[in-house]
């Protein structure tokens, strides 16, 4: 019957109408800014600085190798290497950047920064409410505002974190390791040395040689042993 | 005079009262202006709480909650909307005709407020008491059909044409039921006085009241009347001429900022306007409908009468999904033109039956009721099948979507 289909259509609507005062599982709206749902893991929007331990400016990871700002696709990411170094987790010397600044507002949000950087020194970040009055240097964050640390990104992205954390504590490990060997092969080296005294030359020749053969012949050590090798191993992984 | 008839009668005593105590030079002009501005007042108040009772209202109708932020439970959003419009830029396209682009609102404005004019609002509460009310009020109805065409022509854009030409379409196609089904009250009222057409309907038989809508002819036309007043205010499910998914806006794309509101504001002056009068002709004005309640005054009659129509608006609108060009124009000639034609054979009928059978009025009464209402229903059942003869709705098949 004509009208037949409004009448049901009318009383439909009646339905929703009262029945979202009544039923309050019908009401699916998030009132944002008082009510928020928990971020799922994956978010992810700007690149921030990791660094270990309480002092952001000394345990910075980053070493200012300047690969991701080579990849940047939008060259968002401005760094200038320090004129010093200073010991990274491992002990091992490193450059650390001067000025790290990476301009939000240019940022596209690709992760290809973090893909690329050898050091787990650049991460995304899940903050999202970054809106400010000042349009330019507000959305240009410096070292200092992009420096966070190791536990926000434990908290953030705790699988990631975690992957992380292994990685590096295997390779912490595997340095001490090569370290105690190569510490050792020095005593014996020294041990024979005091006791035939005959050829330095050839002594100091057999100790380069057998530092790097003692230890795992695995891949960890081959990419301890020399940084450009690392992001090699990374992939492996 | 009674307490309740001097709380019914408190805003004319208040008027003559003032017009009394202004010189004499002054008193026809105070008078005129005491009965306007009430008008450009009130309505424009209404259209406030309107918007926000929609944006409401439809919210909830979708499991939504409506604007809640500008004040409690959003009751400020009205406000916030006005400064907004009335901060925006006011951008006039280059090639526009100018002094039309400009005109447009203003007319349709004008021609809004001009039909309230005829609308008695309580007891002795109209402003022109016009022997030919209802012809000017659809007179004036016509003005806004140009002020659209106006306002669609001058801002040479494609969308703003089409939803011009649309309007046109739409609103002579649907002026004519609208018309027909109002002529039935004529006829019975005798009548083209709004005021009279309401005093006819206060008289009271047992203590119920003679409105139109009671009897069966005058039930159909006011649904009649309804759909046709829905179509020519332009609003859901007949919003063809804005179409904001297909022509974006449509006559009133190019207007911005405040002209933008006054296009926002003509068209529910107008469905408040069309509504009033469907109140005035079909359900008894501001009369009540049982005598027992006549001790409130009018005026509240008349509101709360409005005000149940706007929510009537506002389900609809939040019920019904759009019509396609061709089913408006079927709808209107093939289904609300033959009907309103009926709705007046049958008024004519109702007229002419004997009031009174075998001495006895309510006997009268029930046949002239089962004969009229099977005059509407049978024609109504007929064209039903027809309009749907062949056009069985299925669910539909792909063949290769899926």
């Amino acid at each position: 019957m004509l009208g037949e289909g409004i009448i049901q259509g009318l009383l439909e609507t009646a339905r929703n109408f009262f029945g979202s005062y009544v039923d309050k599982d019908r009401l699916t709206t998030v009132q944002y800014p008082e009510e928020r749902r928990p971020l799922p893991e994956a978010t992810r929007n700007f690149p921030f600085l990791l660094y270990d331990g309480p002092d952001p400016d000394s345990g910075l990871r980053c070493v200012s190798c300047q690969i991701c700002e080579k990849e940047c696709p939008p060259r968002c990411i401005h760094i200038e290497k320090s004129k010093d170094k200073k010991p990274d987790f491992v002990g091992k010397q490193q450059f650390y950047p001067a000025v790290f600044n990476i301009d939000v507002a240019v940022c596209m949000s690709c992760q290809i920064c973090v893909e690329v950087c050898p050091f787990d020194a650049i991460r995304m970040d899940t903050a999202f409410e970054l809106s400010t009055t000042d349009r330019f240097g507000g959305l240009l964050y410096t070292k200092r505002e992009l420096a966070k640390s190791n536990e926000y990104y434990r908290e953030i992205h705790p699988t990631e974190a975690a992957e992380t954390d292994e990685r590096r504590a295997k390779e912490l490990a595997d340095t001490k390791a090569k370290a105690a060997a190569a510490a050792a092969a020095a005593a014996a080296k020294a041990a024979q040395a005091t006791n035939p005294a005959a050829a330095p030359e050839s002594a100091t020749q057999a100790s380069k040689n057998g530092a790097a053969a003692p230890p795992s012949a695995n891949g960890a050590s081959a990419a301890a042993k020399t940084d450009p090798a690392k992001p090699e191993s990374k992939v492996e992984q | 005079m009674t307490t309740a008839a001097s709380v019914d009668q408190v805003f004319v005593t208040l008027k003559d009262w003032l017009v009394f105590h202004t010189p004499a030079g002054f008193q026809a002009l105070v008078s005129i202006l005491l009965t306007i501005i009430p008008i450009i007042v009130i309505f424009p108040a209404l259209f406030a709480v309107t918007t926000v009772l929609e944006r409401k209202g439809l919210g909830r109708i979708q499991n939504r909650y409506g604007p809640n932020r500008v004040g409690p439970f959003g009751v400020f959003q009205p406000l916030a909307d006005a400064v907004k419009s009335l901060t925006k830029e006011d951008i006039v396209p280059r090639a526009a005709d100018h002094v039309v682009h400009y005109l447009a609102p203003l007319v349709l404005v004008a021609a809004s407020f001009l039909a309230y004019a005829v609308l008695p609002m309580g007891r002795n509460m109209v402003a022109v008491n016009l022997d030919a009310g209802v012809l000017f009020f659809f007179a004036i109805g016509a003005g806004t059909e140009l002020a659209v065409f106006m306002a669609g022509w001058s801002s040479r854009n494609k969308y703003s044409l089409l939803g011009a030409m649309r309007a046109i379409a739409q609103m002579i196609s649907y002026e004519i039921p609208l018309i027909l089904s109002s002529v039935a009250v004529i006829m019975m009222a005798g009548t083209l006085s709004t005021a009279r057409i309401v005093e006819q309907q206060a008289r009271t038989t047992a203590g119920i009241a003679h409105w139109y809508a009671f009897t069966p002819w005058g039930l159909a036309g006011f649904i009649l009347f309804m759909i046709a007043a829905t179509a020519e205010t332009n609003r859901s499910p007949f919003d063809l001429p804005e179409g904001e998914s297909e022509i974006i806006a449509g006559y009133f794309i190019e207007y911005s900022g405040f002209k933008f509101a006054l296009f926002f504001l003509a068209e529910y002056l107008e469905m408040f306007a069309v509504s009033g009068l469907g109140i005035t002709l079909f359900l008894g004005g501001w009369s009540s409908p049982v005598s027992l309640l006549a001790w409130i005054p009018s005026w509240i009659w008349f509101f709360s009468k409005l005000l149940v129509m706007i929510l009537g608006f506002i389900w609809i609108r939040g019920t019904l999904p759009r019509l396609r060009m061709d089913q408006l124009m079927n709808f209107a000639w093939k289904f609300m033109l033959p009907m309103s034609l009926i709705v007046i054979f049958s008024a004519g009928v109702w007229r002419f039956l004997p009031h009174a059978v075998a001495g006895s009025a309510a006997i009268g009464l029930v046949i002239r009721w089962l004969v009229c209402a099977l005059i509407v229903i049978g024609p109504y059942v007929l064209l039903a099948r027809t309009l749907e003869y062949g056009r069985r709705i299925e669910k539909r098949t792909y063949r290769y979507a899926e």
